[in-house]
């Protein structure tokens, strides 16, 4: 289980990585955090010839205030978006997700943007994004574009990032003050990729709740937000019209501990409960 | 380019100048160049533990780092903290308390509880388990380790308490 | 701190002693295999089978043997002058299996095994060249289907062996169908026990170093067991066994994985003698996986005979466990379902008693002896169809087991199977557990959690456990493994005192109690006992570290062994002080009056004496060093008891088990050192919980492990262990004079069925109940219809 040889190289700006990345196209890999890409080089599953290593581009590290909203960088390790303040009284539901997401030495190595430019179904980040209505900024040598979360997310690790453009930051909008965040998540172990989770938010006025947000994870190839249940719960409906809503619009895979009905049933239960605690 | 990269980096206090392959993973090399043991080799995908190394005084999965990105960086194993005697008081403890079997585990989970106690606060047993929840044992079930570690984490913060006055 | 005539109070045995060589370990200075580094060592990697089953038809190598840095590429055939291996045990009537080879030649039998090797100058190098091997496979049909395995069309592995089965064994005492018919009702019950794995952190690990000045191998190996090693690899590899000198240092978890000969591991050796040069391999993560012996995987069609009244009349079962394609050399794959024959539900008075098992070979990875070997499947059978037979009668399952368990005052006794039991002591066990967990306050908090819609479960699992075997375990069926051990006790001229022990330490503390005998055995100080073990060149020969043997066999022949020398040592003293040997005791390192107390002489005088002027001593020889051998024989085995309780709750909207608090009562005769009994149990209870809840060797049809990494092989991480209690009863064995019984089994052997019983007592108001572990969330939704 030792990685394949490859060449690593660390620019120093971030035209140089792109540059680089750019001219050996496809045998390169952006190396951010490295908690991901490190054990399928381990394993030989991946064998690029080249790693750009890109931890040194400072600039791409930390969170902070964007006009209204929040910018959050490639670099930022998931242990920092823990402590960031802005976080907590900003992105309450980052802030809520953070307990969920893996263990201290990964926390401190894994990066926001890794996160989300790997794009695993099953993790926090790209719900988060897809959740708040982000905007992943994305850059080549052609410069920087932006591309929203619900168009960002195309598949299984499959994102609207081309090969060579380096994710460079996430940009949040400002979430409307007073807006109760829940993150809930069903993992066989503390810490493990979720079997199923969701991500609820909402503001509570009176028995009602407005600005409903729902977005499923580790339940599909991609997160999933459906309209008709963040509609369904914000009209009080009963929840088994919910659940018919939740039944058409998620039709999880099974896996080998799970099959997808049951995918199904614990993704109603944690909206169940996510609702409930939104109520409160 | 050359499959090699030199480096520079603070190993256990000492300044190392190093020529180091590129593919390496850093326990490998501080295995194989500087004979450390301490950092073990037990999953190489990070879910273990074993491997857990201190990088800039942060805590990170060794088998999921490369030796080249050692450049620049204070790098911290087992060894060091033992000859800092910075955890001498965990370590008694868990001989004490018999917190270890097999022992392979054990530089991770003391370098993984060091990183909790350098807190300073008072942690649940609960918060203890959770700080542990990526460092995998087989022999002892846990339950020593979480008392160890709580037992020094109780009298670090009384005797810290008792310098404040 | 003084002497003792016998075990007992006031010495170190009984005391929690810290274990002096775990120091090293937390300062990072344990040695490992792979922390030693020999001049000019090469290391190895293994090319392995991608298919279950599948015919070599070609290995293409030049490329590979081209590669930067490789010394040499070797495939089955170059190791076809080492003997060919099959473990079969010869009290096994009617047991088969096919020869083995090293490295696989003409076929693979599953995924992982080896079939051609790369020696070079690093792992790296290696696993480079190993990409650069082809071979041609032409699949062959694959065998992983445990229910169709023995069907006349079932597609056979070993043609040679006509079918499937490696060994079966019919078991039918009393006349079960008599018994039965007396009975007021016979409940039914399935069971799934899974294929699960070790995962010893430490990964298999063997450093061969052949010296052919010498003609000698050395041998640093990760094992359990190094006279076996040296006797399997020098009979294997056509040496000398005086050729072979087996080193275990420190060894990261074996728990039953390392007490085998691997293939792998032995053709390693052979690297090293065919190149003269150390060659070093360690199994990495993945190929652990699929390397290492697994171990369960049973179908259990289980009946139990009840009255309404709550007499446990008789038990019947048949159980199915699927194997690997060879039975593992040398122990065997089938010592598993033997054990459950023998001792399936035999700590109950039950007047009937049938059992049918079939050991049955797969292409899946090879199986065998795994940390308390077929107990937790005997004792999630019993338990399964005692609690299943109390909800039928509505009877408390505490109350069912004290109504059946042997009586403590029945012993000695002997079982329905026919298992000699020497002393237990179930009542008083459970009795203990029942305090200790509070078990009524538990019943009525259960009760009022229900009206929340919350579901707790208790399950109680009673048992008994092999230790401490004597020569019919292994030396009758003609496997050359160790029954007896030997400890030699050497006092030095400082009148410090050295062990030597052929029972080595995999952190259990097995050197620490040895250390705790020998201080007090003698009468010296504990920390001027130093022990030496792991070196088949200078330890007395011995059987090792398995089946719970170190404590009961390797600490009586400390005993006897220390008492010898103390003997030897009181002799020297009353020669020297013309004193009376019957008036000399020795107390903390000193010969002193037993009856005043007044020192007569030191340890450390009468050493300068007997090494530096013996001269002095006219004809007498002092003998400070001696050696003495223990074997039990009284019994075939030394079986303890215990009793364990699990406490959950169930999430019955998601499926999820939460473990709220574990309770074990353990008797292992004797308690050398409580601590280190205490934490045998925890580790064995997470050991119990692991393939309870969550571990499971995934194969599909194709034979491929669909799990074979720690992302999707869950192993118990510390958030999902709750924290235990152990208490302990105490009845010694008398078969020796220390009177301790093994502990390392008990934790494993019980809790998967304690897990069983709380999770099916959670679930009694849905009427459902769920046997077929690891009980996923998905499989409890499924019990509660959710799914």
């Amino acid at each position: 289980m030792k990685a394949a040889p490859f060449l690593y190289v660390k620019p120093k700006s971030i035209d140089e990585a792109v540059a680089l990345k750019e001219r050996h196209g496809a045998s390169a890999r952006y190396l951010a955090g490295g908690q991901s890409l490190m054990p399928v080089l381990n394993f030989r599953l991946d064998r690029p010839d080249l790693l750009i290593d890109i931890n040194g581009l400072s600039e791409l590290r930390g969170v902070s205030n964007s006009g209204s909203g929040v910018k959050i960088g490639a670099l930022t390790r998931h242990a920092e978006v823990a402590k960031s303040e802005i976080v907590k009284s900003q992105l309450a539901l980052l802030s809520e997700c953070i307990p969920h997401i893996a263990h201290p030495a990964i926390r401190s190595g894994g990066t926001f943007g890794g996160s989300v430019a790997l794009a695993d179904p099953a993790a926090e980040w790209p719900a988060c994004c897809l959740a708040l209505d982000a905007r992943i900024v994305l850059r080549s040598s052609k410069g920087e574009r932006r591309v929203e979360a619900k168009d960002y997310f195309l598949g299984l690790y499959d994102t609207a990032r081309t090969e060579n453009e380096l994710l460079i930051r996430v940009e949040f909008p400002a979430v409307a003050a007073g807006t109760k965040a829940v993150a809930l998540e069903l993992a066989r172990r503390r810490g493990d990729f979720a079997i199923a989770g969701v991500l609820a938010q909402a503001k509570k006025t009176g028995v009602r709740l407005e600005n409903v947000r729902v977005v499923f994870f580790g339940i599909s190839d991609r997160p999933v937000r459906l309209s008709a249940v963040e509609q369904g719960i914000a009209e009080g409906q009963p929840m088994e019209t919910i659940h018919q809503a939740i039944d058409a619009g998620i039709n999880p895979d099974d896996d080998i501990y799970q099959s997808g009905a049951t995918k199904t049933h614990l993704a109603k239960v944690l909206l169940g409960r996510a609702v409930e605690q939104l109520r409160q | 380019m050359s499959e090699q990269m030199q480096i520079s980096f603070i190993l256990n206090g000492e300044r190392k100048q190093v020529l180091v392959p590129m593919r390496l993973h850093i326990i490998d090399f501080l295995r194989e160049k500087y004979e450390l043991s301490s950092p073990r080799v037990g999953c190489e995908h990070g879910v273990c533990g074993a491997c857990t190394i201190r990088v800039d005084g942060e805590l990170a999965r060794g088998c999921l780092m490369l030796a080249v990105q050692a450049d620049g960086k204070t790098i911290e194993t087992l060894e060091h903290l033992t000859q800092t005697g910075e955890i001498k008081d965990l370590q008694e403890k868990f001989v004490e308390r018999n917190a270890l079997q097999c022992g392979y585990c054990t530089s991770g989970m003391l370098i993984t509880a060091a990183d909790l106690l350098k807190q300073g606060k008072p942690a649940s047993r609960e918060a203890i388990r959770d700080h542990l929840s990526g460092n995998y044992c087989r022999c002892t079930g846990y339950e020593a380790i979480v008392d160890s570690i709580e037992a020094v984490m109780k009298k670090r913060v009384e005797s810290g308490k008792r310098a404040a006055r | 701190m003084n002497v003792q005539s016998k075990p007992g109070k006031g010495g170190y045995i009984g005391q929690s002693m810290p274990r002096p060589n775990a120091v090293r370990l937390v300062e990072g200075r344990a040695q490992y295999v792979d922390d030693v580094m020999l001049p000019r060592m090469l290391h190895v990697a293994y090319l392995r089978s991608p298919h279950a089953h599948a015919k070599i038809l070609a290995i293409r190598t030049d490329a590979a043997k081209k590669a930067p840095g490789v010394v040499l590429v070797a495939t089955g055939k170059d190791f076809a002058n080492i003997e060919k291996f099959a473990g079969v045990l010869a009290h096994f009537k009617g047991m088969k299996s096919a020869q083995q080879s090293v490295i696989a030649i003409d076929r693979a039998c599953w995924q992982g095994e080896p079939v051609a090797a790369v020696v070079a100058e690093s792992r790296h190098l290696a696993e480079d060249a190993l990409e650069l091997i082809e071979v041609d496979y032409q699949p062959l049909p694959v065998m992983v289907d445990i229910e169709r395995g023995l069907d006349a069309d079932a597609s056979v592995i070993h043609a040679e062996l006509k079918d499937n089965l490696c060994f079966s064994r019919d078991v039918d005492a009393g006349d079960f169908d008599a018994v039965a018919a007396r009975a007021d009702h016979i409940v039914e019950q399935t069971f799934r026990f899974p294929r699960h794995t070790g995962v010893c952190l430490e990964g298999r690990s063997v450093l061969g170093n052949w010296i052919s000045a010498d003609k000698r191998l050395t041998v640093y190996i990760s094992h359990q067991a190094p006279n076996m090693v040296q006797d399997c690899f020098a009979k294997l590899l056509g040496l000398p066994e005086s050729a072979v000198r087996v080193i275990c240092v420190d060894v990261g978890g074996s728990f039953g994985i390392k007490t085998h000969v691997y293939g792998d591991e032995l053709a390693t050796c052979a690297l090293s003698m065919m190149l003269g040069r150390p060659v070093k391999f360690v199994a990495d993560r993945l190929e652990s996986f699929v390397s290492d012996i697994h171990s369960r995987d049973h179908l259990v069609k289980g009946k139990i005979a009840v009255t309404k009244e709550g007499k446990l009349l008789a038990v019947s079962f048949e159980d199915r466990l699927a194997v690997g394609p060879y039975s593992v050399y040398p122990r065997g794959s089938a010592v598993e379902g033997n054990q459950i024959c023998n001792i399936t539900a035999q700590w109950y008075t039950l007047e009937a008693y049938r059992a049918r098992m079939q050991t049955v070979f797969t292409n899946m990875a090879p199986y065998s002896n795994y940390r308390a070997v077929g107990h937790p499947v005997a004792v999630g059978i019993a338990e399964g169809l005692v609690d299943a037979a109390a909800r039928k009668i509505g009877m408390d399952p505490i109350e069912i087991r004290r109504n059946n368990l042997i009586p403590d005052h029945a012993f000695p006794f002997q079982s329905v199977s026919g298992m000699k039991f020497e002393v237990m002591s179930h009542h008083r066990c459970l009795d203990e557990l029942v305090k200790a967990m509070n078990y009524e306050a538990l019943r009525k908090e259960q009760v009022e959690l229900r009206k929340k819609g919350r579901y707790r479960g208790i399950g109680i699992a009673s048992m008994i456990e092999i230790t401490n075997p004597s020569a019919m375990f292994y030396g009758i069926g003609g496997v050359r493994v160790s029954a007896q051990d030997g400890c030699t006790a050497r006092m030095e001229p400082s009148g410090s005192i050295v062990i030597l022990h052929g029972c080595g330490e995999q952190g259990q503390g097995t050197e620490t109690i040895f250390a705790q005998i020998a201080a007090d055995a003698i009468g010296v100080p504990l920390e001027t006992v130093r022990l030496v073990t792991g070196d088949t060149e200078v330890t007395p020969y011995g059987g090792g570290t398995w089946a719970s043997r170190g404590a009961g066999v390797g600490g009586e022949a400390t005993w006897q062994a220390a008492r010898a020398l103390r003997h030897n040592i009181l002799e020297l003293a009353a020669l020297i002080t013309q004193t009376d040997i019957g008036k000399l005791t020795i107390v903390n390192g000193s010969v002193v009056d037993s009856a005043s107390g007044e020192e007569k002489i030191t340890l450390a005088e009468c050493g300068r004496i007997a090494y530096f002027r013996p001269d002095t001593l006219d004809s007498y020889r002092p003998e400070l060093c001696v050696t003495r051998h223990f074997v039990p024989k009284q019994f075939p085995f030394c079986f303890t008891n215990g009793v364990i309780a699990c406490h959950l709750e169930v999430d019955v909207n998601t499926g999820f088990i939460e473990l709220q608090k574990f309770w074990a009562v353990e008797d292992c005769g004797t308690v050398l050192n409580p601590q280190l009994v205490d934490e045998q149990m925890r580790g064995g209870i997470v050991h119990g919980i692991g393939p309870t809840l969550f571990e499971h060797c995934i194969y599909n049809e194709n034979g491929q492990l669909q799990n074979g990494n720690m992302a999707d092989y869950l192993v118990p991480m510390p958030c999902e262990i709750p924290d235990m209690v152990v208490c302990h009863v105490s009845t010694p064995t008398k078969e020796t004079e220390i009177g301790a019984k093994g502990a390392g089994e008990a934790g494993t052997a019980g809790t998967p069925a304690a897990i069983m019983n709380a999770l099916n007592d959670a679930l009694l108001p849905f009427n459902t109940v769920l046997t077929d572990m690891p009980f996923t969330p998905e499989k409890v939704l499924k019990g509660l219809g959710k799914v």
